[in-house]
Parts: structure tokens; C-alpha cells; sequence
């Protein structure tokens, strides 16, 4: 077959531009609940973002001079790129260990974790004062190698392109490219391996970034392994997000997804639950050696104290045991409330690091101002906007079109 | 300490941890390992509070004149548009002024956390800012000990506002900074840090019922390029004084270091085991568990 024509018609023989543009139309009912909260925010939250960039982003936010990284650093980028470690840890099973058992779920947890990455990163340029100057970093005019945020960002960028070759064979099944999936899938192994290299450096980079503020940080989420700890929470965040992810397009997207899968996909989340119970009790113990080690006995009497109580036994002991018995047991809703729960401790965990826990000792505490949320509301809207266009074209819940399986 | 600086950076660039290493760093000419920081000596029994010090440094940098409360009873402190401040205190040896700007850190955690050496240590001594390279990201702010790097909220080209030493100004062309020429006390002192070290010591061997035996600055997050005399105890005067010992980039060496070692080990072993397993792949249907 001649390439060009592969590339320029679809499966039926319309040209290719006829068929992006009737893709780029809305599929299903436009008045749906999600669409009727979701557009109003997204476009007051437009409005705030152009606002912003004419006045200042303190115009906009709360920060101070003392507390200069807020909600859109300490959630969007930090606690969002965490939920966003499913894609690594789900393809090192299913490329590098050969579980095939997770196959039906690789798309979409790498596509999640791809947007993820798109938009959450993509938030911390809402939050840089200068972006025009982001390319200096990038085009090497002038590299701080020193600094752990240029390895985050290149680490960022990297990943990003890794995930989107991972991602591609989906994206030239809905375009009908066969010559192109075949050099893009053959590309997976290598990008995965390469991927999952670079997420153990950023996810582990993004707590150490906070290492050089050592007496900002409460002693008691301050530590040395800030890296590590923030390394094995990625594992059951990630995780926690592809169940909770998984128990909604189960339902939102019932149509696309065969018998088989549905019936596989139970099986999959008590699995999962079994990793999570693991990821998490190291994590649990580690923190454990970590308040020994550090000697900090005495603050945890204080309202610190009885918050990173809260954490530590609310949101990873407590949803741990739940995880550990709901495989036992084999209960899904159990597995879903330990996955909400997980969820809620590791936003918890990193903003108590990157925001609550940052000059806890000040008069004044810094707290989001309702743009900030806004803005945020914004970012999240949109990617869950981009998520289900995709979700409703490309190969990605539902089956690969037969050309595509042989 | 300059020189562990230097070499911390050589290390970064020999093993690579993201890329080549910037050319600039390779391409500055090097003076003898023996270059000396340049410093600032502040001497709070000898400062008298007249603020010559504020006024100059905001017409040497073209900022607006600073405003004195006639009471100075509550502390100000350097801002977006305030390089330098000077606070008055209530202490155990009656009223103390005390300048504050930033430390100028041997090796500062501000330089060490930029991403495009917009923070940038400068081989005389001073730490600038370099507006054509920040990106605004403020994670100088974050990891600056002393909360020294200012950021200008309100403004679409928000610039980064700290003490320079006013090495452009003045040192760059062999001059001293602007606070210093104009003191009217005697209480400020520029030179190599070496000698002001020296001199300070030679201040509180001499007056020793004076001055409080300690130079803050001289180990304080590594070593600091102003260093401070006072008569009492230095958290009288509201300086930090839970600031470690080690330099604050030393923080995150490790993390940086294992980086290269990680990019080569975790990918040969994540191929390793990618082929056992494929190898053992009999039935495709029926494994795991
Ligand atoms: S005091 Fe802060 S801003 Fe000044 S050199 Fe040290 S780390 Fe940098
Ligand atoms: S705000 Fe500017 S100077 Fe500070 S770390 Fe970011 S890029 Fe560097």
C-alpha cells in the first residue's frame, strides 16, 4: 500500500482532513452535569489566567515573599505528577515483567498519566513569573545542573515524550496509519524502559526539591528521604488513581468496553489492592524510622503533631488495612473506598510538605485564594475534557480494530 | 570553601548528570584557586542608625527612597522594592541597629537551586540575579535560608530584587558597594573575606566586654560573604540563628550525585529482567501470580 495514502485517507478512503474535522466534533448529550459545572469554571478560570498575565500573579494568588510556591506548585505539579506514577508502574508489569494480566488497562492508565503530565506540569508555567525565558533551561544557553528543579523539568519533558511514543500504536490505530504503528510499537520497550528510569528520578526529584529548605519545612515532614518516601507513595498513588479512574470509566464508559474486559477487570483491582498494601506498608514503615530517627517525639503532642498523626494513621495505616482485607475478602467497594481514601493521604502528604507544613511557624499562613482553586478546578476540567475526546476516538478502553490485533 | 565550590561543579560536569555541562562554567577564565570571595563586614556596636545606608543603595539601583517610620518599633524587612533595611532593637545593651540584606552565601543555596543560573555566584564574591535567564520560578525563594531573593507579585515582567553587592555598580569596576562608601558610622567594611574575618576577630579580642564572642556569617550555612559583629546574643538582634552549619546545596549532592549512577543501573536491569520473563513466556494466557 502507498504510504502517503495511508496517510492522507482514512479506513473508508475520505481524505484525512474531513476526517480530523469530523472527529474534532462533540460525541454524546451536551447537557451532562460534569459539562454543565465544567464549562463555566473553565471559562472563569480562562479569564483569570489572561488576568493574570497582565497584572501579576499576585494579582491573582496569595503567595508572599515568605511562602512563594502555593497550591498550583504544591497541588497541580506536586501531588499531581504523583497520581500520575500509575502509567510507570503499571508498564514495568505488563512491558518489563510480562504480566499480561494488566494489558487492557496500559492505554489508558499511560494516556491518564500522559494528560496528566501535560496539564499539571503544564500549570507550573501559570505559575513562573517569566515563561518566555522557560526555553533557556531547555535549549542550554545556560543549564544549572546544580539544581535539582532543571532535572525535574528535563525529567518532566523527557517522560512526557516517552509516554506519547508509548501512547502513539493508539493514536495510529484511529488515524488507520498501519505502517506507522508498526514502527511506533516497536518503539514501546525501549520508551518504557526509558520512562520508568526517568519517573523514579522526578518522582523522588520532586521531594528533593524541597531539601534546601530544611528549617521551613515542619521537622516532622522534613527528612532527608523526603526522595524515597515520595518515590514509594508515587507507587500506591498512581495505583490508588488507575483503580478509582477504573471504577468511573467502568460506569461513564460502559458501551466501550467488551464482556471480557469487565469481567478481567475486577480481577485486576484486587491486584492492584495487593500492590498498594505492599507499596504502602513499606512506606508506613519507613515513615516510622524516619520519626525515630529523627527524635521528634515531643511534637507529635502538638496540633502539628496530632495532624501528621491524622495522616500517617487516617490516610496510609487505615487505608492500608482496608486494601489488605478487601483482597482477602474480595470486596470491591472496599477496595474503592481504600483507593479514595490513599488518594486523599497522598494529596494530604504533599501539600502538608509543599504548603501546610512550608513556614508552619508564621503569624500569617498562607491559604489559596478562591482564583487559585479556580484556576486549578480549570486545569483539571480540561484534561478530564481531553481525556474523554480521546477516550471516545482512539483504541484505548475499547478493543484494537482487527487490523491492529493480528 | 570556593574551591570545594568549584569542584562540586567539576564533579557535576564529569559525570554528567543530565548533559554536557554548560560551556560557560568550562569558559570562564579561571583565576588561581587562590581567589578570594569578596565580603562585607557589619558591625552593629559601631552602627548608629542614620539609614545612609538605605537611601544610597535605593538611588545606587534606581529604586524608590525608602520610607523610615518616625517610630521604629516595628520591623521592616527588605522587599520587592527595599534591598536593604535597617531595624532598631530593644536589647539586654540597650538599643542595637541591625542592617539586613542577603548574605551573599559562600555557597548559596539560591545558585544552587536555579535552573538557569539566573542566581549566579560571581567569582569576585557577589551573588547576582541575572534577569535575561530567570524564568520566575522562585525556587531560589524556597531554598534561600535566609529569605533573602524578593519577587515582584504585581507586575507581567516580574523581576527578582536582592542585595547584589552592587557588583555591576561598583565592584565589577574595582569600586566598593554603595552602603559601604556612604556609612557614616564606620560600621560597614568591604574586602576579602579573609581579612574581614581577621579584623573581626581582632574587634572582639580586643573589646571583649563589647562585643559577644561570635562572627555570624563565618560558618553560618557554609560561610556567608557579609559576616556580623554584634554586642549580644545574635536572635536578639532577630537573625536566624537555627541557619546548619553546612552549606545548603550540600543538602541535595547526594540526591544529584546518584542520579547518573541510576540512569545507567535501572535501565540494564530493567532489561535484564524484561528478557528472563519474556524468556519464560511459555503460554502467554495463563501466567502471573
Ligand atoms: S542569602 Fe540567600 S539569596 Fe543571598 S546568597 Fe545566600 S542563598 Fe542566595
Ligand atoms: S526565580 Fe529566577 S533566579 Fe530564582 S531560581 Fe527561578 S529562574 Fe533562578
Amino acid at each position: 500500500m502507498n504510504k502517503t495514502i495511508a496517510l492522507t485517507r482514512d479506513n473508508d478512503g475520505r481524505p484525512m482532513w474531513r476526517f480530523l474535522l469530523q472527529e474534532l466534533k462533540p460525541k454524546g448529550k451536551l447537557f451532562t452535569p460534569f459539562n454543565i459545572i465544567s464549562v463555566p469554571i473553565i471559562l472563569l478560570g480562562t479569564a483569570l489566567i489572561v488576568y493574570r498575565f497582565i497584572y501579576g500573579i499576585g494579582s491573582i494568588t496569595n503567595l508572599s515573599q515568605e511562602v512563594p510556591w502555593g497550591l498550583w506548585i504544591g497541588f497541580d505539579v506536586v501531588t499531581g505528577v504523583a497520581f500520575a506514577g500509575g502509567a510507570y508502574v503499571i508498564t514495568f508489569m505488563v512491558y518489563v515483567l510480562n504480566v499480561k494480566k494488566y494489558h487492557s488497562i496500559v492505554r489508558v492508565t499511560v494516556l491518564n498519566g500522559f494528560l496528566a503530565y501535560l496539564f499539571y506540569a503544564g500549570a507550573l508555567l501559570l505559575d513562573l513569573g517569566r515563561p518566555w525565558n522557560v526555553i533557556n533551561p531547555i535549549i542550554g544557553n545556560s543549564f544549572g545542573v546544580s539544581s535539582v528543579l532543571f532535572l525535574v523539568a528535563w525529567h518532566f519533558l523527557l517522560y512526557m515524550i516517552a509516554q506519547l511514543i508509548e501512547f502513539s500504536p493508539a493514536i495510529a490505530e484511529w488515524l488507520g496509519a498501519r505502517r506507522a504503528r508498526k514502527i511506533l510499537s516497536g518503539m514501546t520497550l525501549a520508551a518504557v524502559i526509558f520512562g520508568i528510569t526517568l519517573s523514579m528520578l522526578h518522582q523522588s526529584g520532586l521531594g528533593a526539591l524541597f531539601l534546601m529548605a530544611k528549617e521551613k519545612i515542619h521537622p516532622l515532614w522534613y527528612s532527608e528521604f523526603i526522595p524515597v518516601l515520595f518515590l514509594i507513595s508515587s507507587i500506591f498513588a498512581g495505583l490508588s488513581m488507575v483503580i478509582f479512574e477504573g471504577s468511573i470509566s467502568q460506569r461513564v464508559f460502559f458501551d466501550q468496553i467488551n464482556e471480557h474486559h469487565r469481567r478481567e477487570h475486577n480481577d485486576i483491582v484486587h491486584s492492584l489492592a495487593r500492590i498498594c498494601t505492599g507499596a504502602m506498608f513499606v512506606y508506613f514503615f519507613l515513615q516510622l524510622v524516619v520519626l525515630i530517627h529523627g527524635k521528634h517525639w515531643d511534637l507529635l503532642g502538638t496540633r502539628m503533631g496530632a495532624w501528621y498523626l491524622l495522616e500517617m494513621i487516617g490516610f496510609v495505616l487505615l487505608p492500608m488495612l482496608l486494601f489488605y482485607y478487601s483482597y482477602r475478602s474480595r470486596k470491591l467497594l472496599l477496595v474503592r473506598i481504600a483507593a479514595i481514601l490513599t488518594m486523599l493521604g497522598v494529596i494530604l502528604n504533599r501539600l502538608n510538605v509543599s504548603v501546610i507544613g512550608f513556614r508552619w511557624d508564621m503569624d500569617i499562613h498562607y491559604v489559596p485564594s478562591w482564583q487559585e482553586l479556580v484556576v486549578t478546578l480549570t486545569v483539571l476540567f480540561t484534561e478530564i475534557w481531553i481525556f474523554r475526546w480521546v477516550i471516545n476516538r482512539m483504541p484505548v478502553l475499547r478493543e484494537s480494530p482487527a487490523w491492529a490485533r493480528k | 570553601m570556593d574551591i570545594n565550590r568549584r569542584n562540586f561543579f567539576k564533579v557535576m560536569g564529569a559525570t554528567g548528570a543530565t548533559l554536557a555541562l554548560g560551556s560557560e562554567l568550562q569558559a570562564r577564565p579561571k583565576k588561581g584557586a587562590d581567589t578570594e570571595f569578596y565580603g562585607v563586614l557589619y558591625d552593629s556596636v559601631r552602627c548608629i542608625g542614620c539609614y545612609n545606608c538605605e537611601y544610597e543603595c535605593a538611588s545606587a539601583h534606581g529604586l524608590p527612597e525608602p520610607v523610615i517610620p518616625a517610630e521604629d518599633t516595628q520591623v521592616r524587612k527588605p522587599d520587592e522594592t527595599w534591598r536593604t533595611v535597617v531595624n532598631g532593637y530593644e536589647t539586654s545593651k540597650g538599643k542595637v541597629y541591625v542592617k539586613q540584606q542577603c548574605m551573599h552565601c559562600n555557597e548559596p543555596a539560591c545558585a544552587a537551586a536555579c535552573l538557569t543560573q539566573a542566581m549566579y555566584k560571581t567569582e569576585e564574591g557577589p551573588v547576582i540575579w541575572r534577569g535575561n535567564k530567570c524564568m520566575g520560578c522562585r525556587y531560589c525563594m524556597v531554598s534561600c535560608p535566609f529569605d533573602s531573593p524578593k519577587f515582584e507579585y504585581f507586575s507581567a515582567n516580574p523581576k527578582i530584587n536582592k542585595c547584589t553587592m552592587c557588583f555591576e555598580e561598583k565592584v565589577k569596576q574595582g569600586g566598593i558597594p554603595a552602603c559601604v562608601e556612604f556609612c557614616s558610622g564606620d560600621a560597614l567594611m568591604f574586602g576579602p573575606r579573609r581579612e574581614l574575618i581577621k579584623e573581626a576577630r581582632r574587634r572582639i579580642a580586643e573589646q571583649p566586654d563589647v562585643y559577644y564572642d561570635h562572627i555570624y556569617g563565618e560558618h553560618e550555612a557554609g560561610g556567608t560573604g557579609w559576616l556580623y559583629l554584634s554586642p549580644v546574643p545574635f536572635e536578639e538582634l532577630g537573625l536566624r540563628t537555627g541557619i546548619q552549619r553546612d552549606s545548603y546545596p550540600a543538602l541535595t549532592k547526594g540526591f544529584l550525585y546518584s542520579v547518573p549512577t541510576v540512569f545507567i543501573a535501572v535501565p540494564a536491569l530493567l532489561l535484564g529482567i524484561q528478557q528472563a520473563t519474556s524468556k519464560n513466556q511459555t503460554n502467554p494466557e495463563n501466567e502471573d501470580e
